[in-house]
């Protein structure tokens, strides 16, 4: 009689269990993170659609519309967040910039991904001198800072489109290969790996059908927690000088040349400065958000 | 400490210099002839000749890549094409100014960021925890010359207190300083409150709190030593930042130190200033994480044996 009702109460969690109502975790979804969310969301629609939002296009000038202040100053002409020196749109300019910057930070971000992870599984795969390789290689990466490699790489090279993409590519690639060896270290050890390995598939099967899924989600978490330092790092290059080149625009780039109108114009500089800042920390606050809650191994 | 670790960890350093100064001399092949890349367009042939000799640029690459060894020891890195010197010279002259910077707003990061991750550790989950941890984050976001123009918007161009470029008094540090120490400041205080939270649930804390150690005591003799060895990890793995982050600052307000000559040559490709920054900023940040790495291992020799076990196993 106990046991049966034992067993009743049992399946009567078991049920609640089952038949709760999926909440997503939305009840723990702070405040903060969901206007981050929300911010980022904005912005991935203005580099979607920043030709159709945008009100001017951002090389159109007009010498008469010079300098104007954002419409709350008392701006003239229909300037939204003002205008800079040539007279072009403040607005529409940062609406493009947002789109070269993001497009530029994910490209290099997931070049790097990609790239880092690769070495990672190599050394994890081979070992011996593979390994020792790759740790090397990942040891004097960490050791010098990028952005003096960045700028000694541009003054030698000079500047173009693709040697840029490329180099933000390679900025962060050692934290994945790091991250992904270890991870892959211990993964082959388990017994799925040790499983699917001696049932004869062993290399490329093992390794990308099977232990690449079950490391993914840490890497992912790893990937958006990098984003915001890619942007950091393309718009520093920009801003001075060294990046994206005009007539494009990028954040940075437009911070930079709106430094010099400090005085006259401060909404050159301090619009895409606004919008850089809330960019990194939208992005930290939601990756942050999804490491504690995905990734029980960085905890 | 023994003979071993100090050995490994002097070889790595080695190794890494190594493997920068090999970069620097691939990219400079690619990019076309040394000779003319690294000496003014205009100087005179006997010049180019003596240099053409001493880089051995009429040799076999290996033997290049072997006298361009010894030039680097000897710290002949070419002419800076700008001021028709030594670069090496024009480098060094800059150093005190980066020094200066870099120290002052490093100190200004530990003074600010240190207690204010200590005080909210200990009081954790109050409006100070929730300010101090707004502050670290809002802090590590905020890109490091949006900062500076802002600093310059308000103190320099609004309420005209601070000049905006130069160094001639101490009033010229207090802008650059905020800018560059800011960040890692974040860095610390957010480190610093995580390793005094764990730190205080451990055994020994409450030992000393069971044998009657007054509050301070027990936080500064008992907690902060051991709290300590995460953050002083960080602050290493940081400096990198910290030197990109100078760069960025000391051209935002015309400071006169390496940072803004290493932006003036890559824009005016003075390459043999860039070659010579490049491998001295190498150089440095290998000695100071060596220099970590050895006092730490002489400061915890657990952490010493752990690393052990873990190169054992594959630094798994």
């Amino acid at each position: 009689m106990t046991v049966e009702l034992a067993r009743l109460k049992q399946d009567n969690r078991r049920f609640r269990v089952r038949f709760r109502l999926p909440s997503f975790g939305l009840q723990r979804f702070p405040a903060a993170v969901a206007a981050a969310a929300g911010f980022l969301a904005l912005m991935a629609i203005c580099a979607v659609f920043a030709d159709m939002l945008a009100p001017y296009s951002y090389e159109e000038q007009s010498l008469l519309g010079r300098l104007q202040p954002p419409f709350w100053l008392g701006g003239s002409g229909g300037y939204l967040l003002g205008s800079d020196e040539l007279g072009r749109d403040v607005f529409s300019r940062t609406l493009f910039a947002i789109r070269t910057s993001m497009a530029v930070a994910l490209l290099g971000t997931v070049i790097g991904a990609l790239f880092g992870t690769f070495l990672g599984f190599l050394a994890a795969r081979f070992r011996g001198w593979v390994e020792d390789l790759v740790m090397m290689l990942v040891d004097c990466q960490a050791a010098m800072p990028f952005l003096i490699i960045a700028l000694a790489v541009l003054a030698f090279m000079g500047n173009n489109l693709v040697l840029f993409i490329a180099l933000m590519g390679i900025y962060g690639w050692e934290k994945y290969a790091r991250v992904a060896r270890g991870l892959v270290l211990s993964a082959q050890e388990q017994g799925y790996a040790l499983a699917v390995h001696s049932l004869g598939s062993g290399g490329f099967r093992l390794y990308f059908k099977h232990i690449l899924p079950n490391v993914l989600s840490p890497l992912i978490v790893l990937l958006t927690l990098n984003i915001p330092d890619t942007i950091l790092m393309e718009t520093t290059l920009s801003f001075l000088g060294f990046g994206i080149q005009p007539p494009r625009t990028s954040l940075g780039l437009t911070l930079g040349m709106g430094r010099d109108y400090l005085l006259t114009a401060w909404w050159i500089a301090v619009v895409p400065g606004v919008v850089i800042f809330l960019t990194t920390l939208s992005i930290s606050l939601v990756g942050d958000w999804l490491r504690d809650r995905f990734d029980p191994t960085l905890q | 400490m023994n003979f071993g670790f100090v050995l490994m960890k002097t070889l790595r350093a080695v190794v890494t210099v190594w493997l920068v100064l090999t970069f620097v001399f691939i990219v400079l092949r690619l990019s076309g002839d040394p000779a003319s890349r690294l000496l003014p367009d205009d100087i005179d042939p006997q010049t180019v000749a003596y240099y053409r000799a001493e880089w051995g640029l009429d040799r076999p690459l290996w033997e290049q890549y072997a006298a361009y060894f010894t030039s680097a020891a000897e710290g002949s890195f070419g002419i800076s094409f700008r001021d028709r010197r030594p670069a090496l010279e024009v480098i060094l002259e800059r150093v005190p100014a980066t020094l200066e910077l870099g120290l002052l707003s490093f100190a200004f990061a530990i003074v600010v960021g240190i207690p204010l991750g200590v005080v909210a550790a200990l009081k954790r989950n109050t409006v100070f925890d929730r300010l101090a941890m707004s502050f670290a984050v809002l802090g590590y976001a905020m890109p490091y010359f949006f900062m500076g123009v802002l600093l310059i918007l308000l103190f320099s161009l609004q309420l005209r207190w601070l000049p905006s470029s130069g160094s001639s008094t101490w009033w010229h540090l207090i802008m650059p300083v905020l800018t560059l120490g800011t960040t890692p400041a974040a860095m610390f205080a957010r480190f610093t409150r995580s390793s005094v939270l764990e730190v205080m649930n451990k055994p020994f804390i409450r030992t000393a709190r069971a044998k009657g150690a007054l509050p301070w005591r027990e936080i500064v003799f008992h907690a902060l030593p051991n709290a300590a060895i995460p953050v002083v990890t960080v602050m290493g793995l940081r400096l990198g930042e910290l030197i990109g982050g100078a760069v960025v600052t000391e051209t935002v307000f015309a400071w006169p130190g390496m940072g803004r000559l290493l932006v003036g040559a890559v824009a005016n490709r003075d390459l043999a200033v860039v070659q010579g920054i490049v491998v001295l900023i190498a150089i440095s940040m290998v000695t100071v994480n060596l220099l970590i790495d050895l006092a730490y291992g002489w400061l915890d020799p657990r952490i010493r044996t752990a690393r052990q076990e873990g190169r054992a196993e594959g630094r798994a």
